[in-house]
């Protein structure tokens, strides 16, 4: 006899995955005559023809009877001759994604429905995702209502190369696909003479036959410690179930995070004292030594697991409220459980496309990858590599809900690790965080030629494509960082020092500074420059001096021509034009935001 | 390398769960109602923590209408184990003589439920385990390991937490709880397979014998002491009958059978036709009735 197979069942609404659980059944005299008699009560309710509607089998909750639709995860428990089974009928709709994705963490093949009148929709892919993302291996398509296309094989062939194709980006061991009609039972128990072409074998015995079981004790020892067992002084023992591989007295096994070794004195499978014990056992060890070791730690053997406090992963957001970079959530991972935070949404994945796309937060039902930043070392490993290590869920410290899911892609590797455990956090890794480049943008030119109102459009765009800035204000810097400053050549060239020192502390944040400083001296300038370094990028804003005049916004030039003022720039005091400025912009006439749309061209590298 | 057989897998899944609740959970209680899938729970939970005791105490909600061999054994049990064995009944339901003859659903729902949750309440329990198992009914078949209840004990089915892989999210607030089911995917047949590897000792109810029955409403009902009033016609006779479900004697239907050993049930419930919830009289009020009580809080 073969070993328990847990599956699920998906598809979209209407395909009838209740109807071909509970034909299947029910023609495998599977059915208890209560059950059977209860089902013929429902369904005078349920069904409008008067024939048995054997989805009424499954669907157990009132609200999924009143709706006509399934939005939980029922579990079903049959036993044929040759094997048990455990099945999970899970709900089709999107807006129930995640109860699938309940479904498929618990299952180790999936059934996906297609209706053979529709061909492969959009759901099937999304069902197909989130199986794979779960960690499933195994499918087998059934293409139903394949009465309403007349049994047609070429019908049935078109949507097999369809989901051939669909295929090739999954990862995957086994695939049957199959032709049946849930409602008449062509092809779930027996063959039908309805479909002579198809030479496979009906759909209970493809899943009474179907080999699941993963080899998992030829693999390195791997024991997630659940709790600490000390009756009294004289015992200790860690207790946990044994993930992968084997574990004997004598062994050598290592604890982490922490790193420790020892060796096994005593191994007991519950109340036993063994000799040796096997994957998918629960156990309590002892050890030769005293070791802090507490809920959380993993023991191990030689393993694949690594410690590492930042990862990649690929998460299913769950929760109604939206995915929020920075806020703390309760990460559990294997037996542990700790503070951890999103530090960045890599990209989304499009649930029904697979495409990649855009964007800085997930909503529910909605995948994508992400980048998790633990309080402290955790120890994780591959999803794919190992699986008990490698999944996760991230919990909602405000509201207890599970709001995510996910698998681990990698732990993001060592070099980039001790360089957030030693906090030695360089421009680099600010402006990876922020995901933009730090850059000064410094507007020079006459009083009144539009550099400060430059900058104020310039910075609203940035704003609004998130990118983080700052703005220095040659005129506001003056009554503060500035203030002990006159307009003499040789403050001047302090004034623009300090604030090209400024910059550059800003732009060491990540951060992108827009100055707005006449800073009239070409030295100055190019002092400037120097101290800000590969960042500085010039704008010259060359409206003339007549045009700034006429506009005189502050009264500046009346009164510098009455000779209220001394050393203005362009009327009694000199002004270098800039030869090598990275964009020369003359503002007049010109709309503002056509202006900015110039700008715009020193980000375009980014 | 051999793997595990089914039974191993169910039990090591079990023990994960009861574990956890033991690590995670603040104050937990495991819920003891005499019957075979009580009796598996704690032979599990002993397993689980060896060599020490299971680190929670027992609660049995009494509703007083139990067989008198059921009370027998959970005072045996309770002496057994070594385990405190809480017992907890609705004095004001019993004060005002609430009984399953005269008051139908409300008994059930005053002796079991409203006492359920005032015994939680009283010892300030975060979280109860209980022998349910999906296979048993349709509600439950939908229903999570870890099954939360807010501060009124009752159960939101379309807005329950998702479950993922083995990563139980034990979280609560003050004044929630949680219903935790470590027989979820055991189906009757493992229990009693497991009852049988295992050697767990079980009520003799469960075992053929003569006893002393009335056949009332297409059920067999045991007349276990003088309460039971008989209705005209009915009269009391001796009949070989054992009992799949355990309950109040009153609303326990037994079946007509000749097994008295463990493979001759186990024979009789593989090739059996009806599930074993069919004995169960209050099962029958609507086809809903279960989901129903479960949202009002029975466990």
């Amino acid at each position: 006899m073969k070993g328990l197979l847990k599956f699920i069942t998906c598809g979209s609404v209407d395909d009838g995955k209740s109807t071909l659980i509970g034909h299947m059944l029910y023609d495998a005299k599977l059915i208890f005559t209560d059950q059977e008699k209860a089902l013929e009560m429902d369904s005078k309710i349920g069904s409008n023809d008067g024939e048995p509607d054997y989805s009424l089998l499954l669907d157990g909750l009132m609200a999924e009877r009143e709706q006509g639709i399934t939005i939980d995860v029922a579990y079903r428990y049959f036993t044929t001759e040759n094997r048990s089974f455990i099945v999970a009928d899970t709900p089709g709709h999107e807006e129930y994604t995640r109860n699938m994705a309940v479904g498929a963490s618990f299952a180790d093949l999936a059934i996906l429905l297609t209706d053979a009148s529709k061909g492969v929709l959009i759901q099937t892919r999304r069902h197909l995702r989130i199986c794979a993302l779960m960690g499933i291996k195994h499918f087998v398509f059934v293409i139903n209502k394949m009465d309403i296309v007349d049994y047609d094989k070429r019908v049935f062939e078109k949507i097999k190369a369809d989901i051939m194709d669909l295929m090739e980006d999954i990862e995957y061991e086994n695939i049957y696909v199959i032709p049946v009609s849930a409602t008449k039972g062509d092809n779930l128990t027996t063959l039908s003479d309805k479909t002579p072409w198809f030479d496979g074998v009906p759909l209970l015995e493809y899943l009474e036959n179907i080999d699941t079981e993963s080899e998992n004790t030829d693999k390195p020892f791997v024991m997630p410690v659940q709790r600490v067992c000390r009756p009294d002084r004289t015992f200790r023992g860690f207790q946990g179930q044994i993930e992968e591989g084997t574990v004997k007295p004598g062994d050598k096994i290592t604890a982490l995070p922490s790193g420790e070794t020892a060796v096994v004195t005593e191994v007991y499978v519950c109340d036993n004292m063994v000799r040796q014990a096997i994957s998918g056992q629960p156990v309590t060890i002892c050890i030769d030594r005293e070791m802090d070791i507490s809920r959380g730690c993993v023991i191990v053997g030689e393993t694949d697991a690594k410690v590492a406090n930042l990862f990649r992963s690929q998460v299913l957001w769950m929760d109604d409220e939206p995915l929020q970079t920075g806020k703390s959530y309760y990460l559990k991972i294997g037996t542990k459980k700790i503070l951890a935070s999103i530090t960045r949404v890599c990209h989304g994945i499009d649930i029904n496309s697979g495409k990649r796309v855009t964007c800085d937060t997930l909503n529910k039902n909605e995948i994508g990858v992400c980048e998790i930043m633990t309080a402290d070392k955790v120890v994780l490993a591959q999803f794919s590599k190992i699986n008990s290590l490698g999944c996760f869920i991230l919990i909602d410290g405000e509201s207890n809900m599970t709001s995510a899911c996910g698998v681990v892609k990698r732990e993001l590797n060592r070099e980039d690790n001790v360089v957030w455990q030693d906090m030695d956090i360089t421009r680099e890794i600010r402006e990876k965080e922020l995901g933009q480049k730090a850059k000064t943008v410094w507007f020079t030119g006459l009083s009144g030629a539009g550099k400060s109102t430059l900058a104020n459009a310039l910075e609203k765009r940035l704003l609004m494509l998130g990118k983080h800035t700052m703005i220095l204000d040659g005129d506001n810097v003056r009554h503060g960082l500035n203030s002990n400053l006159s307009f003499g050549e040789e403050d001047r060239a302090e004034n623009i020092r300090r604030i090209a020192e400024a910059a550059r502390l800003i732009n060491d944040a990540g951060i992108i500074v827009l100055v707005s400083a006449i800073a009239p001296y070409e030295k100055d300038r190019r002092n400037a420059a120097d101290i800000i370094g590969e960042a500085f990028r010039e704008v010259y804003v060359s409206t003339p001096k007549e045009e700034c005049a006429k506009r005189d916004v502050k009264g500046l030039y009346a009164k510098a021509e009455r000779n209220e003022i001394k050393d203005f720039t362009g009327v009694n005091s000199p002004y270098e034009i800039p030869h090598n400025a990275d964009l020369v912009i003359d503002t007049t006439g010109k709309e503002i935001n056509d202006c900015v749309d110039e700008l715009m061209k020193l980000f375009i590298e980014d | 390398m051999s793997t595990l057989s089914q039974l191993d897998k169910l039990e090591a899944e079990a023990i994960h769960i009861m574990r956890e609740v033991a690590a995670e959970c603040e104050k937990p209680v495991m819920l003891y109602s005499i019957g075979k899938d009580s009796s598996v729970m704690l032979r599990l939970a002993q397993k689980a923590f060896y060599p020490e005791k299971p680190p929670f105490p027992l609660m049995h909600i009494d509703t007083t209408w139990k067989f008198k061999e059921m009370i027998e054994f959970r005072d045996k049990v309770a002496e057994e184990s070594g385990m405190e064995m809480i017992v907890y009944s609705n004095q004001d339901g019993i004060d005002k003589g609430i009984n399953p003859f005269d008051h139908g659903s409300i008994y059930t729902d005053v002796m079991k439920t409203q006492a359920l949750k005032a015994a939680l309440d009283k010892y300030g329990f975060t979280a109860a385990f209980g022998g349910g198992r999906r296979d048993e009914e349709k509600s439950r078949a939908k229903e999570r390991i870890f099954s939360f209840r807010n501060s009124k004990h009752a159960w939101d089915p379309k807005n329950q937490r998702p479950e993922m892989w083995k990563l139980y999210n034990t979280q609560i607030i003050k004044g929630e709880s949680i219903r935790v089911f470590p027989l979820s995917n055991w189906t009757e047949r493992d229990i009693w397979q497991y009852i049988e590897r295992e050697n767990i000792p079980i009520v003799p109810l469960y075992f053929a014998k003569e006893r002393p029955v009335v056949y009332r409403d297409g059920n067999i009902i045991m007349v276990d002491d003088d309460r039971m009033k008989l209705r005209e016609g009915e009269k009391v006779e001796m009949k070989k009958v054992r009992f799949r479900t355990l309950g109040c004697y009153p609303l326990t239907g037994g079946v007509e059978s000749d097994a008295v050993t463990l493979p001759e049930i186990i024979e009789e419930t593989l090739s059996a036709v009806s599930s074993e919830r069919t004995s169960r009289v209050i099962d029958y009020e609507g086809a809903a009735s279960m989901e129903r009580r479960k949202r009002e809080g029975y466990f």
